[in-house]
């Protein structure tokens, strides 16, 4: 019967549905409300006093305890940085009745500046019930005593004894360990609150914020009953926290030192790796600053005189710093000659003094006014650093090659370094000219990159980095700092390997790096003497195009700002290389009499010191 | 001044209870469903009073925003069935429009992107989409028999599922199911087949563990297992479980006192002022409040469910009963989830809880109850 079907609706039976289903859902509601009303009987009436007692145990409550901070050694297992105990007054905000009568009581035995206050109540927002919010931290001894006696007057304050950062060799490691410091309020949105609900402080840069995760460790609580007063009763139950991972690095505090004292007064920066593992050996870059006034909350008087220092004792030379590789590059360059095949180490180019470009009449002068001999040949070039060599050499081997050749020394990019803020430098190529100059290249920006001047930047990192590919014969390795985390050796990543190199080509550089020392006109010929182990350097001046950093100095000031930047790399054993190192001085002027007497402490340090047997460091080994 | 005095100077204005119902029809208003409203909008002020550690700026903003959403409800409350049936798909294009614009320009925090900011205002299309949605399945099984059939049945179902799942994939889980449960109540209300039901139910529990493995997000896993073991994580996610239980079940049968809380005063209980109220009203006042406020949801679903069912045509009948169903989940759902029966879902108790939004949309809702029981009621006469 299809007629029935075509009518369009029968409201009677719709309604009638519609009285079903809504009595149906009423059904379910008074069954879903009859849950509802049973839970919270449950909840209210029969497990009453279950919940009655664990309401009142929240005065009794879950106090989180911070984990130890892992230790960081030096690969001898002297200590870099510590926990020392520190004593810190804590107000239980729950605990106190009246907090601005409290916290004046407190003002007269404890003096309280307004940073204190205000830190204190930023705390106070953030914190979870029953938890001690810090007041004034590294109380002093008499500090201690006064409170002990005052105790009575202020219920709720209390003297918490916590261990904080120390760093036993203060500036000595400032740049390379970083600091810790109170934990911001950006931090804590990052950082997981549970496991950082009783910790004060975080890794704020350097290898303590590189290895944050690492030397943190889990937080762990404790459940403790307390009276009315807050005094705590007993020990409910307790989980331990797992204390950070201590951490043991490749950096020689012998070898740091003996680097630090090197550059003396000078600004700038000493790095040393073993091409073997590509730990980092020492790490410096001066001036330094203390770490420790981090720890506590540095002033803002100190911290303004740190950040207005001409001198720029916050700025890590080492990963940050950016100079031009000067004629430090000119053995890679030499190595990409052989290698693409452009000169073999017998061609011979004329040295007039001069090198002009095919049918140009711009003259690029070398350093020494009318050359180094009629002609020079590869080993010429480097032992007397012969700029108009190189200027053809580069003009032969075009931006390209140089390019692509120095991304495999590990130039123009981040070395993957375990440190924070390290800049890349620049490895100029004619896509990174377009992109940020917007203009091609010039074969005239190729003549100066031959000698590591022009667009060409390097960090120290890098330049230590490059030096010891050469003295590995071509592994590119990522430098570490990590040598072991506990007993367990942590292995630097292999980035790359140079293959294909002609046969010799190697020897050839190394062997004229070795007379860059050893030669009668070796440019760092004056490092020679009493040498008691074979190496291979390369000396580097570098002009000063403009002022780092853009700082206004005054005119006395400036002409020392517009010197020559005094460059040195090195390696040694020269046949089985066991350090290679990169020296910076700023302003310096002179690589060889300057930057290379630093190098060569630094070797004899590490090589020679016999004061201390070396031991076998795990996790070098190559396999 | 009460209501008698006001109607005698009404133009017209009769004697005694006839006149008294010509003011709130003209009017538009339900003026039982008023009065049960307004009572509850004072327990929540009352409650949120505490929870907000007696601090009358928290009320006061609280009351300006009921205000606002009651004057909505009035409004709304103007707007015939009739009218509103008409506006229906536009409404209901305009806001997946919204929601697809979320996506795209959508600003928010936390992960979520639920917001779109006009000009300096911010607007929550999904809120839209909790009124929209019941709309577009009352208008579309009024405009077909009724019970439906298989085609109209699956054609529904989109309707339910495009919005559910723009709302989802903000992410905003509670709301995709509030929504697409509003949606669902029509269906059921229009007399779907148990056939057809049985099947769905089967195939929500055969898709549970894809869901689980693939669209839940971890926090989401997260919540689930934590209702499971709230022991498992005692600071983390199992905090607010714990503490709001302990504020409940130590409320007992009379309650700690207003004020005296000392789960909600002492700091324990995480979002006392918001989800979690409940916990507040239920430590201070015990069962027994809980029974009244309990009394009180009752009073507001029996009246709705009344006006649902007199209503005059499906439209108004599905659309009616679809709203005040769905407000009982509200309630279910949030009463449910902080005693620990239910995964926290943020899932406001409605009326009680502190918040702007949601107060707008559930009285938006009341006030398109409100229309109907007008409309019912001109018929009548």
């Amino acid at each position: 019967m299809p007629k029935p079907r075509q009518q369009l609706k029968n409201t009677q039976r719709e309604r009638l549905i519609y009285r079903h289903r809504l009595m149906l859902s009423l059904l379910i509601v008074f069954l879903l409300t009859g849950i509802v009303v049973s839970r919270y009987t449950l909840l209210q009436i029969v497990d009453y006093e279950i919940y009655k007692t664990q309401s009142d145990r929240n005065r009794i409550q879950l106090l989180p305890i911070a984990p130890k901070r892992g230790l960081i050694f030096d690969r001898n297992g002297e200590l870099l940085a510590e926990n020392i105990p520190s004593y810190t007054l804590t107000v239980v905000r729950e605990r106190v009745d009246d907090l601005d009568q409290t916290l004046a009581i407190i003002q007269e035995f404890v003096e309280l500046s307004e940073e204190d206050i205000a830190q204190f109540y930023k705390g106070l927002r953030r914190r979870r019930p029953y938890q001690a919010v810090p007041l004034k931290f590294r109380l002093s001894e008499e500090e201690i005593a006064r409170v002990a006696v005052n105790r009575h007057r202020v219920p709720g304050v209390e003297v918490d004894a916590q261990l904080v950062r120390s760093y036993p060799h203060g500036e000595l490691f400032a740049h390379v360990l970083g600091y810790v410091g109170k934990i911001s309020e950006r931090e804590q949105e990052r950082i997981d609150p549970v496991n950082y609900s009783g910790t004060h402080y975080i890794g704020k840069i350097g290898l303590e914020k590189y290895y944050e995760d690492l030397l943190h460790g889990t937080v762990g609580y404790q459940n403790v009953e307390t009276n009315a007063h807050g005094r705590i009763l007993r020990v409910l139950d307790s989980h331990d926290p797992i204390p950070g991972g201590s951490i043991r690095l490749h950096l020689d505090a012998q070898v740091q030192k003996v680097a630090t004292e090197a550059l003396g007064d000078k600004r700038g920066a000493v790095v040393a790796i073993d091409p073997r593992s590509g730990g980092i050996i020492a790490m410096v870059s001066t001036p330094s600053y203390d770490p420790n006034l981090f720890v506590s909350g540095i002033s803002g008087t100190d911290y303004r005189a740190l950040q207005e220092d001409p001198d720029l004792p916050l700025y890590n030379r080492v990963l940050q710093g950016q100079y031009p590789p000067a004629s430090t590059i000119k053995p890679i360059w030499g190595l990409a000659g052989l290698y693409y095949g452009v000169v073999t180490p017998s061609t011979r180019i004329a040295d007039p003094g001069w090198f002009s470009l095919p049918g140009g009449s711009h003259r690029y002068r070398d350093w020494k006014r009318g050359g180094h001999g009629l002609t020079v040949d590869l080993d010429d070039a480097i032992v007397q650093s012969c700029d108009v060599y190189f200027y053809e050499l580069a003009y032969k081997l075009g931006i390209d090659r140089l390019h692509s050749f120095g991304l495999r020394f590990g130039l123009g990019a981040t070395t993957g370094v375990d440190n924070t803020n390290e800049r890349r430098g620049l490895m100029p190529s004619r896509e990174w000219k377009q992109e940020n100059r917007g203009t091609h290249w010039y074969p005239g920006e190729t003549i100066n990159v031959g000698i590591g001047q022009g667009f060409m930047l390097v960090t120290p990192l890098q330049l230590a980095v490059s030096t010891s590919v050469i003295a590995s014969r071509g592994e590119l390795r990522a430098p570490r700092l990590l040598a072991a985390v506990g007993d367990s050796p942590v292995h630097a990543p292999l980035m790359g390997q140079l293959e294909d190199v002609p046969e010799g080509a190697w020897e050839t550089v190394i062997r004229s790096m070795e007379r860059v020392i050893q030669g009668a006109r070796g440019t760092a010929r004056i490092l020679g003497k009493d040498l008691k182990y074979s190496l291979a350097g390369k000396t580097g001046t570098a002009q000063v195009v403009s002022i780092a950093q853009g700082e206004k100095y005054d005119a006395e000031a400036l002409e020392l700002r517009k010197r020559d930047h005094a460059l040195f790399v090195a390696f040694a054993p020269v046949e089985n290389p066991e350090i290679a190192v990169a020296v910076v001085i700023e302003n310096g002027e002179h690589g060889g009499s300057v930057a290379g007497p630093v190098a060569r402490k630094v070797m004899d340090a590490f090589l020679l010191d016999t004061l201390a047997p070396m031991p076998e460091i795990s996790g070098v080994s190559d396999e | 001044m009460n209501n008698g005095d006001f109607v005698r100077q009404m133009p017209g204005g009769g004697q005694g209870i006839r006149s008294d119902r010509g003011l709130s029809q003209r009017l538009r208003i339900d003026i039982p469903m008023l009065v049960l409203l307004l009572m509850l909008c004072g327990v929540g002020l009352t409650v949120l009073y505490s929870a907000s550690d007696s601090s009358s700026a928290a009320v006061l903003r609280q009351a300006r925003y009921m205000s606002v959403a009651v004057v909505m409800m009035l409004l709304v409350a103007q707007v015939r069935p009739d009218v509103l049936q008409r506006w229906t798909p536009l409404a209901y294009v305009g806001c997946v429009v919204l929601l697809i614009a979320v996506a795209f320009f959508g600003v928010g925090a936390k992960g979520a992107q639920r917001w779109l900011s006009l000009g300096g205002f911010r607007f929550q299309p999904s809120e839209l989409a909790k009124l929209v949605m019941p709309m577009a399945m009352a208008w579309y099984f009024s405009s077909h028999p009724l019970p439906p059939r298989w085609r109209h049945t699956l054609t529904s179902l989109v309707v339910i599922a495009i919005p559910t799942f723009l709302v989802a994939r903000q992410p905003d889980l509670g709301t995709s199911i509030l929504i697409a449960m509003s949606g669902l109540f029509v269906l059921f209300l229009a007399g779907v087949s148990w056939t057809f039901i049985l099947a769905g139910a089967a195939s929500i529990l055969a898709a549970a563990w894809p869901m689980w493995q693939f669209v839940l997000h971890d926090y989401q896993r997260q919540r689930i297992l934590t209702l499971l073991n709230p022991e498992s994580d005692k600071l983390g996610a199992g905090w607010n479980i714990i503490q709001s239980k302990t504020a409940i079940g130590s409320g007992g049968f009379d309650g700690k006192g207003w004020l005296h809380g000392t789960q909600s005063h002492l700091d324990f209980l995480p979002e006392s002022h918001t989800d979690f109220i409940i916990a507040v009203l239920a430590e201070e006042f015990g069962l027994r409040g809980v029974l009244l406020l309990l009394l009180l949801y009752g009073l507001i679903i029996g009246r709705g469910m009344w006006i649902a069912a007199q209503a005059k045509n499906s439209f108004g009948r599905l659309l009616g009963g679809s709203i005040i169903l769905t407000f009982f989940v509200y309630v279910f759902v949030n009463m449910g989830m902080v005693s620990g029966l239910l995964p926290v879902v943020g899932v406001p108790l409605p009326l009680v809880s502190q918040g702007g939004t949601s107060l707008v949309t559930l009285l938006a809702g009341f006030g398109i109850l409100m229309s109907i029981r007008a409309d019912e009621r001109l018929v009548h006469q």
